[in-house]
């Protein structure tokens, strides 16, 4: 089985560590792996932020790039959401709607992936510590993906996972109005952290690098001792042979 | 209010530590509630579906059901007046007070009446007015406006209602609520026996009967429907719906929704004045139908939201109304509902901003009990700002440009190394230190990393293209018990 990985602009240019790790994970599962070169954006922050005409100018490159994937995997609930969600709607009338459609159809969230195509809900690894799941709201409601990565984490050994506190709610990131309403938007970031200290967990994981690059850069300045991990990390650290299964391999990971 | 006053609005409300927590356990009541009265049925989605079609069969069919119900209330004794702007809806609750000699007015709950500035008219002409909802009475007496469609004093704690109170009373009073409702009992008493006339909102009318309905808590709607001589019920042309039997469902909706109440203490349906040989009632009934902009919107992108029925689900679960409460929003109706009407009502060039203060989580759709698909409509405010260019120029230039660069891969990649060169005096430690705007406004609460060293496109072109990996033991599994169905995966 072959899949398409499409990173993501954010993961690509800030976190290619993510990446690297869902390529790993999904090639210890048996999954071949190739990255379409010509890919850039899903276009959403355009879309979002009302300039339907440019975020189109970007889905038509992601179409270009993806048309001969038979799967396409993003490590993105939110950019997976974009196109199964809104593609469809944003090419409308378009000569391209039927590849839109299609694109949308074959494109997955990696947790997803794993559980609803492959079949695993377990992958035999193990992680020491505590955790608490950031749930993304573009992932949950736009994508509908609520369980699959509970069920990845919690079949982990050695890894206690806490309910967050409110997961429903917001982050406070979403997209351009991190910036446009920074005050809110950071207020919302408190608002979560406070949950997440309450959780005494020692890692914040979650779907969306958006979501922990907002969460992550707001507890650091707030001097908060947690550490922040994307999914893929997480689980890949804990798939890894010979695993020391935790911070030791993280410290590792992070000096390669 | 002007334009780019939101974020000013916003940074008020933020720094009210009082008003946030206040805003923040209301608001957890509710939604709380919410949740618990769902829970009670096995199908709450199908129970939405059936409340979104009715709704939306009516609003297709405004222009036919609007007429039914001004001929069967006019069949029943009252009168209808249909106006089309807020003006015309002041002027003609004010003339029909002239008429009838009307000193002082007791009001129940009624957003419509805030949506066209009713009080402050009738005051000008010398006319008393009384608020007689709690909550609404509460911000009377503070000279504020409603900060929830539903709570309308939610933002506001105990201890700031004992002050208004003790203010009223003359003495200082405690905070319990015994004392508290008593003051509010004692002076509303007075009002309700000595107003010529009562004015109401409208939760439904109903087409079939020529009836109003009004749901209260506190049997205040009842007063005001009965004591006085003269009732006016103020309703937006949408709050409609065809039969009394739509009740069942739209009234099921509306508490559970709101406040996770079964029903509310008190559902009053009045079917037009009082009839020879019956004993009570206002002798006069008239019936303002509001359009104010709300046409408009009919037979476009944003017909659904005329759909609404005034549940405050939506400001509930808002992440941001959850932030700064109501008033930040600048106009009568706030939280997601309110970023969607306020725009289309009053403007785009002026409003259009509202509907950035959202960051599209999509709460207010999940728990919208008539499925109104707020965020969307919110990114469609967006567009509509943004193809009126009322956008700041330079944003629209950035976005052309990444349009631009996201439709030629080459050119990303350069942007990226670019990018990675740009931002190095910037940064130590991993971090930007300084930023140009907007980034600084990221930078000012947040760390924000640098461009990695390697992109992933540049990882994956130095050899991880074909580096392997182990096989997990799940996976061995899976590859050995697959054979049979390998080509059965597309489906699973």
């Amino acid at each position: 089985m072959k899949v398409s990985l499409f990173v993501t602009c954010l993961v690509d240019t800030f976190y290619p560590q993510v990446g690297v790790s869902a390529v790993r994970l999904l090639r210890r599962l048996g999954v071949e792996v190739d990255f379409p070169a010509g890919q850039t954006c899903c276009g959403q922050p355009a879309y979002n932020s009302g300039y339907a005409d440019d975020a189109r100018r970007a889905a038509v490159q992601l179409i270009r790039a993806f048309s001969d994937s038979e799967w396409i995997v993003s490590p993105s609930g939110s950019c997976a959401a974009m196109i199964r969600h809104y593609y469809p709607e944003l090419f409308k009338g378009h000569p391209l709607e039927e590849q839109a459609r299609r694109l949308a159809e074959k494109t997955y969230e990696l947790s997803q992936f794993i559980v609803d195509v492959l079949g695993i809900e377990d992958l035999g690894g193990r992680f020491d510590g505590i955790a608490t799941y950031h749930t993304s709201c573009h992932m949950t409601r736009g994508l509908g993906v609520r369980e699959a990565p509970f069920k990845l984490l919690s079949n982990l050994r050695g890894l206690e996972l806490v309910d967050l506190p409110f997961a429903e709610e917001c982050c406070g990131f979403g997209g351009t109005f991190a910036v446009k309403m920074a005050g809110l938007s950071t207020a919302m970031a408190d608002t979560k952290l406070d949950n997440v200290a309450k959780t005494g967990a020692r890692y914040l994981v979650g779907a969306d690098m958006a979501c922990l690059m907002h969460l992550g850069g707001r507890l650091e300045k707030r001097g908060m001792q947690v550490k922040v991990m994307h999914l893929a990390e997480l689980l890949e650290v804990a798939t890894r042979p010979q695993s020391k299964h935790g911070e030791a391999d993280l410290e590792e990971a992070s000096a390669s | 209010m002007s334009k780019g006053a939101l974020l000013e609005r916003i940074d008020v409300a933020l720094a009210n530590e009082r008003l946030r927590r206040a805003v923040r356990k209301a608001t957890d009541n509710f939604k709380n509630g919410k949740t618990r009265a769902m829970q009670e049925y096995e199908d709450w989605e199908g129970m939405r579906e059936r409340a979104r079609a009715i709704r939306a069969h009516t609003i297709q069919h405004l222009d036919y059901y609007l007429a039914q119900l001004a001929a069967k209330v006019r069949q029943n004794g009252g009168h209808v007046h249909f106006a089309s702007s807020a003006e015309q809806a002041v002027e003609i609750v004010r003339n029909i007070a002239r008429h009838y000699g009307v000193k002082s007015v007791a009001k129940s709950k009624s957003m419509i009446s805030e949506e066209i500035h009713l009080n402050q008219a009738l005051e000008a002409d010398g006319i008393q007015v009384y608020e007689t909802d709690l909550g609404e009475y509460i911000i009377q007496l503070a000279g504020e406006t409603p900060s929830h469609i539903v709570g309308p004093a939610l933002h506001k704690t105990r201890e700031e209602i004992a002050e208004l109170f003790s203010k009223l009373e003359g003495k200082p009073l405690s905070t319990d609520t015994p004392t508290l409702t008593a003051v509010a009992r004692r002076q509303l008493r007075q009002i309700f026996l000595t107003a010529d006339m009562g004015i109401t909102g409208c939760n439904f009318a109903v087409a079939e009967t020529g009836s109003v309905t009004l749901v209260t808590n506190e049997g205040n709607g009842r007063m005001v429907t009965s004591l006085p001589r003269i009732q006016v019920t103020l309703m937006g042309m949408e709050r409609i719906v065809p039969r009394l039997e739509d009740l069942d469902l739209l009234l099921t909706m509306l508490t559970r929704s709101a406040t996770g109440q079964k029903s509310t203490s008190y559902v009053t349906v009045v079917s037009g004045p009082r009839k020879p040989g019956e004993k009570d009632g206002p002798e006069a009934f008239h019936l303002v139908i509001v359009d104010n902009q709300r046409s408009t919107l009919l037979g476009g992108e944003f017909e659904e939201a005329l759909n609404c029925i005034r549940c405050g689900a939506c400001l509930n679960v808002c992440p941001v109304y959850r932030q700064i409460g109501g008033h930040a929003y600048g106009w009568v109706y706030s939280g997601p509902i309110g970023a969607v009407l306020t725009p289309l009502y009053k403007g785009i060039e002026e409003w259009g901003e509202v509907a950035l203060a959202s960051s599209l989580c999509g709460a207010c759709y999940e728990t919208c009990p008539v499925k109104i698909p707020l965020h969307d409509m919110l990114i469609g405010i967006r567009r509509k700002s943004a193809s009126a260019k009322q956008t700041h120029p330079v944003e629209r230039l950035i976005f052309r440009g990444f349009g631009w660069m996201m439709e030629r891969p080459g050119l990303y990649r350069m942007a990226q190394r670019a990018g990675r060169w740009l931002a190095k005096p910037l940064v130590r430690n991993g971090r930007f230190r300084h930023a140009p705007p907007p980034l600084s406004y990221w930078t000012k609460t947040r760390e924000l990393p640098a461009p990695a060293a390697k992109s992933f496109g540049e990882i994956w072109q130095s050899g991880f293209a074909e580096e392997k990996e182990p096989l997990l033991a799940v996976a061995v599994e899976r590859r050995q018990s697959k054979g049979t169905r390998s080509t059965g995966e597309r489906g699973a």
